[in-house]
């Protein structure tokens, strides 16, 4: 990690998320091999904050941008880190084609169901009812649509080797995310194709809850829409 | 060779790490000859179909991010998409290569040759203040040759170059030269995302910085590249300027139209000449200004409803009138309608009142 102080609002989950991505790139020794591509949201600074080449990608693009990236420098870790806006509304086709064509990098997905950037707006994954600035009566899904499971589809493509949902609001959460992390580095050193680690996170600020009530929320309500644990594991 | 078929060739021979497209008619066979050729065997260049030109134009700018040669193509609609992507590639200071082979518009419109794109090539053509270098072939071996020339510009600059050609010119066969084989470079610049050693600070790639006084600078500096362009890189040709008293304006399919126009005019007694200009950013302002002195009028001639022309207004400056001929919607323009243009533009009758009327206007 840099000494740049992080942008995020108390109690997010993206401090977390970063320190155990940071974490896991000094001790797995990838700083001089690690190029990471941020997106368009809360994390979108998210080059001030880790101690590595970064490119910062357009809206949803990234996982165009790593697909270059990681074909012209084969040999070194290539990783996007989007939220549910940037990876599941404007950069679908992106993100299920490079997953279609297995492209050997790792995406970083936090799920917190709002556009935390923008002010709380609604997102692809917002829960039915889930109030946000633009659904203020709750998320109708007759006319919004319902949720959408983007991390499912990845995981029934061909392409994707390894995709698993994982939490960072508990220790022992965290400890699991750090695992599913490191086993991505280690399938993209062997060339196994994408894998996808989703982060089910909270938005306090978005939510409009404090920290410790925006945990209670999200295990209580996004987790049963989004269970955690592995969606596909490689056969071993 | 085609032309769109000599500009997958020379990008094979002058080293290109990557090339991401999307089919589109009338330049699609850039990446069929790109997948035919396998160039993966032979130079270990990156050839891949995206899923479209949006991402296209990111897998560019990522590529371009580390360093690598890398480019794209696509004709009018497909340029549209990719112009995000430009907007960023811009912001970013990447080099890379873009390559249009211009159809007819607006929307979908047709799949023949036009000239309409000029606008969106050398105005910026996605948002906020930048330019992109724009280079513009009037022949096969132009096809070719400009690959070199404009990756050399892009990193020179660190700036997105353009090939401004049009389906004509990319569809046309012509016998061509090819530049022997350039190895693929081992290095990157410094500035390149390549994995960050001990040894050097991280590098970022990026076009956002919200605080205004330092994008204010960054835009200043921005401005002083493309003042330094404006000054260096001004390429044109001209044919049989020495003596004219007309001088017709014109660039890629409808200047070759155009040296015909030009015998033809003087064989009817009208010393006409022709201006070309190979960049279109930078364009040859200063010697279309100098030229206006010498001259009784000017005609740009441009498959569309009169882009170029602005520029060339611009340039002449009062001078000398200024007139425009075009012909659209995938229609190539005849020497002969040109030369009859030009008659009525002297005699002021004019064939295109209404268009004359709105330039007068401006």
């Amino acid at each position: 990690m840099t000494k740049n102080i992080l942008s995020y609002c108390p109690g997010c989950g993206h401090g977390t998320a970063h320190r155990i991505l940071a974490e896991i790139i000094e001790e797995e020794g990838l700083q001089s091999e690690a190029i990471g591509v941020s997106p368009v949201g809360c994390s979108v600074f998210l080059y001030y904050y880790l101690d590595i080449d970064w490119q910062e990608a357009a809206h949803g693009r990234a996982p165009a941008v790593a697909t270059a990236i990681k074909r012209l420098n084969p040999d070194k870790f290539v990783f996007t880190y989007q939220g549910d806006g940037d990876l599941a509304a404007i950069g679908t086709a992106e993100t299920i084609h490079a997953c279609n064509r297995g492209e050997n990098i790792l995406i970083i997905f936090i799920n917190n169901g709002i556009y935390g950037m923008t002010g709380g707006q609604m997102a692809p994954t917002t829960l039915p009812g889930m109030k946000s600035s633009t659904s203020p009566y709750g998320r109708d899904v007759k006319s919004m649509g319902n949720p959408l499971k983007i991390t499912d589809i990845v995981a029934s493509l061909p392409g994707s080797y390894y995709v698993t949902r994982q939490s960072v609001h508990t220790a022992a959460n965290v400890k699991k995310t750090k695992k599913a992390i490191r086993k991505a580095t280690q399938y993209q050193k062997l060339n196994k194709g994408t894998c996808l680690v989703e982060i089910v996170s909270n938005c306090p600020s978005g939510w409009k809850m404090t920290p410790v009530q925006s945990n209670k929320w999200m295990e209580e309500n996004m987790f049963p829409y989004y269970p955690l644990g592995d969606l596909k594991v490689p056969e071993e | 060779m085609k032309g769109n078929e000599a500009v997958a060739e020379a990008a094979i021979r002058a080293g290109v790490d990557g090339y991401f497209g999307y089919p589109i008619t009338p330049q699609t066979e850039i990446i069929e000859y790109l997948f035919e050729a396998n160039p993966a065997e032979t130079t270990g260049m990156v050839v891949l179909q995206a899923e479209s030109e949006v991402a296209a134009i990111n897998m560019v700018y990522g590529g371009a991010g580390c360093g690598k040669k890398v480019m794209t193509s696509s004709s009018s609609p497909g340029i549209s998409l990719k112009q995000e992507g430009i907007s960023y590639i811009a912001g970013a200071e990447l080099p890379c290569l873009i390559v249009n082979v211009v159809r007819g518009g607006p929307g979908l419109g047709t799949i023949q040759p036009a000239q309409s794109d000029y606008f969106q090539s050398t105005k910026g053509g996605g948002h906020g203040d930048y330019h992109l270098i724009v280079l513009a072939p009037a022949s096969v071996q132009e096809m070719a040759d400009f690959v070199g020339l404009s990756f050399e510009l892009a990193f020179k600059y660190r700036n997105p170059v353009m090939m401004l050609s049009d389906g004509a010119i990319g569809q046309m066969m012509e016998k061509v030269y090819l530049s022997p084989h350039v190895e693929r470079s081992k290095t990157v610049p410094e500035w390149a995302t390549s994995g960050k050693p001990k040894s050097r600070q991280r590098n970022i790639i990026t076009s956002l910085d919200l605080d205004s006084n330092r994008q204010e600078l960054f835009n200043r500096k921005l401005l002083a590249k493309y003042d330094e362009i404006r000054e260096k890189e001004v390429r044109f040709e001209e044919f049989q300027c020495e003596d004219a008293e007309y001088i017709l304006v014109a660039y890629g399919t409808s200047a070759r139209v155009c040296q015909k126009s030009v015998q033809l005019a003087r064989e009817q007694g009208i010393k006409a000449g022709l201006l070309r200009p190979i960049t279109l950013f930078p364009f040859p302002t200063k010697r279309i200004n100098e030229l206006a002195g010498k001259v009784k009028g000017m005609l740009s001639v441009e498959m569309s409803s009169g882009q170029m022309v602005e520029d060339v207004m611009l340039a002449v400056n009062g001078k000398v009138p200024v007139y425009h001929f075009g012909r659209m919607g995938g229609i190539v323009t005849t020497p002969e309608e040109v030369v009859e243009n030009l008659k009525l533009q002297g005699s002021k009758k004019l064939l295109n009142r209404k268009t004359w009327f709105i330039r007068r206007q401006m």
